[in-house]
């Protein structure tokens, strides 16, 4: 198994993109996926940053692929996901509309928001031209393990989700936007005063959900720390990473010594508590439970 | 016929035989959101009609007439995403008939995409045809309240002389920094029958009520009313007034993402 960097969620000034990538350059993972995934009205306040990221990246030897949008709607976002078709790089398609600009016979990357639940939809996505496939994190360890040995025999990797909070829902309306008595149009870009997120906790205080602008996340950050083996054993070929605004070289370095066996599950469980928002791990989709669970000490 | 799950990979054996079945039951089409499951269907059933269930989540002219080229889609119930401008635009670039919601729950996210139910509770819509399962909740006598619990999370508290909504998890009332509310959604329904007129206008074809866990008497009603209201619309005459409203969740409704300015 090795590492993948996916598309930051999160709205960052552009400093601190340029930076996290130029660190980026130096981690120990395969590949890189990057550009806007959540909301297109941010991208112009950062996108300066993609071609010399791109570079970067490719010069140290990385795979990088460009992220779709997770919603695709207004005709200004269709024309830029035309756009990225023409980038040079693959596609990692997060909206399945995104296929339309992709000519037939041009690999394609699919991304976690995908819906690839089964054969069928796997197959399908290879015969169009998919060369990887990230699963969406709901799916359970057997399914998983199913999709996993048609990937290998497809001659297509496989990817779960790895470490970072959960992508759960995305929306036409911006909760950032409404949080700050704002309608979508006017929101100000407050999403970016949350470098991970706006924490969102129920009633009785219990950490629950994070909002970040139209996206709903996971206010856990989930982690396969104690899962290495079985993933290995079911055929995933990539774990994927998701940016964090603080520590994310630890986090990169930490997931590397634990696929090479360099530390245990607890280990690398100390080493993520006080990186991750909150300190707050779970692991609960793979085996079936909540995804909210989790299946190391105690304090999830 | 819905079959809009997403089969579970080592078990499609399961879903491919609910779509014999539904050609076998002579359905007049069957609503499907899986690329599998429509590619399957596509070639094995070639003459049972294909509708792309809102679960697919195809918000735009690209991935309806994807849908459409692909697996020989007839007809696209839209997300509850759209504004009507955003439908109208949809319907002038593509060749398929178009389903709306108008009356029922109301998904504030992109459909389909969608894992919050599982995130509290292990169960989803795609993976097992539920959201905010009535299994995982739990309602508890606090002090004055009753506080409502999905998987343990709680996600409203209502006084016990008030009327409790079902706490379907995106509805629900949380804290975020210094703010407490319904982050989400109120606890409202959609209702968008003063948006007919505007739709029919905006090329829909269907209007769809949701009767998935209702029971007969209220979907008797709520279609008797909607009826009444296309019909007027047909013949030019103004919309009855609804009275539909004491069926809404929580007694209130909105027009939803219909208008521009709920996001």
């Amino acid at each position: 198994m090795d590492l993948t960097v996916g598309p930051n969620f999160f709205f960052w000034p552009a400093e601190a993109v340029r930076a996290f990538y130029s660190d980026l350059a130096a981690a120990p993972v395969a590949r890189v996926v990057l550009g806007e995934l959540v909301c297109s009205k941010r991208l112009p306040f950062w996108q300066g940053e993609i071609p010399g990221a791109v570079e970067t990246l490719l010069a140290a030897g990385k795979e990088v692929a460009v992220t779709s949008l997770a919603l695709i709607t207004l005709k200004r976002e269709r024309k830029l996901t035309a756009e990225l078709a023409g980038m040079g790089l693959p596609i990692e398609v997060n909206d399945l509309s995104a296929l339309a600009h992709v000519p037939e016979g041009q690999p394609f990357w699919v991304g976690p928001l995908v819906n690839v639940y089964n054969e069928g939809t796997l197959r399908w996505l290879i015969r169009r031209g998919a060369t990887r496939v990230c699963l969406p994190p709901e799916l359970t360890l057997a399914s998983i393990a199913v999709l996993a040995r048609l990937g290998r025999e497809e001659g297509v990797p496989v990817e779960v989700w790895g470490h970072g909070r959960l992508p759960l829902a995305i929306s036409g309306r911006c909760y950032h936007a409404r949080l700050h008595d704002r309608m979508k149009d006017s929101c100000q870009f407050v999403c970016g005063e949350d470098p991970d997120g706006r924490d969102v906790e129920t009633l009785d205080g219990q950490p629950f959900l994070a909002v970040n602008g139209v996206q709903t996340l996971s206010q856990s950050t989930a982690s396969m720390a104690h899962r290495v083996e079985a993933l290995a054993e079911a055929g995933v070929a990539s774990l994927r990473l998701s940016p964090q605004s603080q520590g994310f070289g630890q986090v990169c370095n930490g997931y590397a010594d634990r696929l090479a066996g360099r530390v245990t599950a607890p280990t690398l469980e100390t080493l993520l508590r006080p990186l991750v928002p909150g300190q707050r791990l779970s692991d609960g989709f793979p085996s079936g439970a909540t995804g909210a669970a989790w299946s190391g000490a105690a304090a999830g | 016929m819905a079959i809009n799950t997403f089969p579970r990979a080592g078990a499609e054996p399961v879903w491919h035989r609910a779509l014999a079945n539904a050609e076998q039951a002579r359905a007049d089409a069957v609503i499907l959101a899986d690329i599998g499951l429509l590619a399957h269907a596509a070639e094995h059933h070639p003459a049972l009609r294909r509708h792309l269930s809102v679960q697919a989540a195809a918000a735009n002219p690209d991935a309806i007439n994807l849908y459409a080229s692909a697996f020989g889609v007839r007809r696209v119930v839209l997300p509850r995403v759209l504004t009507v401008e955003e439908i109208a635009a949809i319907n002038r670039e593509i060749e398929v008939e178009t389903e709306v919601f108008v009356f029922g729950g109301l998904c504030v996210m992109a459909e389909g995409r969608c894992s919050l139910s599982s995130y509290a509770t292990g169960q989803s819509p795609n993976m097992n045809g539920v959201c905010s399962p009535a299994s995982h909740v739990v309602y508890a006598e606090e002090g004055g309240d009753l506080a409502a619990r999905l998987g343990g999370f709680t996600i409203h508290r209502t006084p016990k002389s008030a009327p409790a909504p079902y706490p379907t998890l995106c509805k629900g009332c949380f804290t975020s920094g210094p703010q407490t509310g319904h982050i989400f959604e109120d606890p409202v329904s959609l209702d968008a029958t003063h948006l007919i007129p505007r739709l029919a206008k905006a090329g829909v074809r269907a209007l769809k009520i949701e009767g998935r866990q209702r029971s007969r008497a209220y979907v008797a009603q709520v279609v008797r009313a909607f009826r009444a209201a296309v019909e007027a619309e047909a013949a030019g005459r103004p919309l009855p007034e609804s009275a539909l409203a004491r069926l809404t969740e929580g007694q209130a409704a909105t027009a939803g993402a219909y208008a521009k300015t709920w996001r």
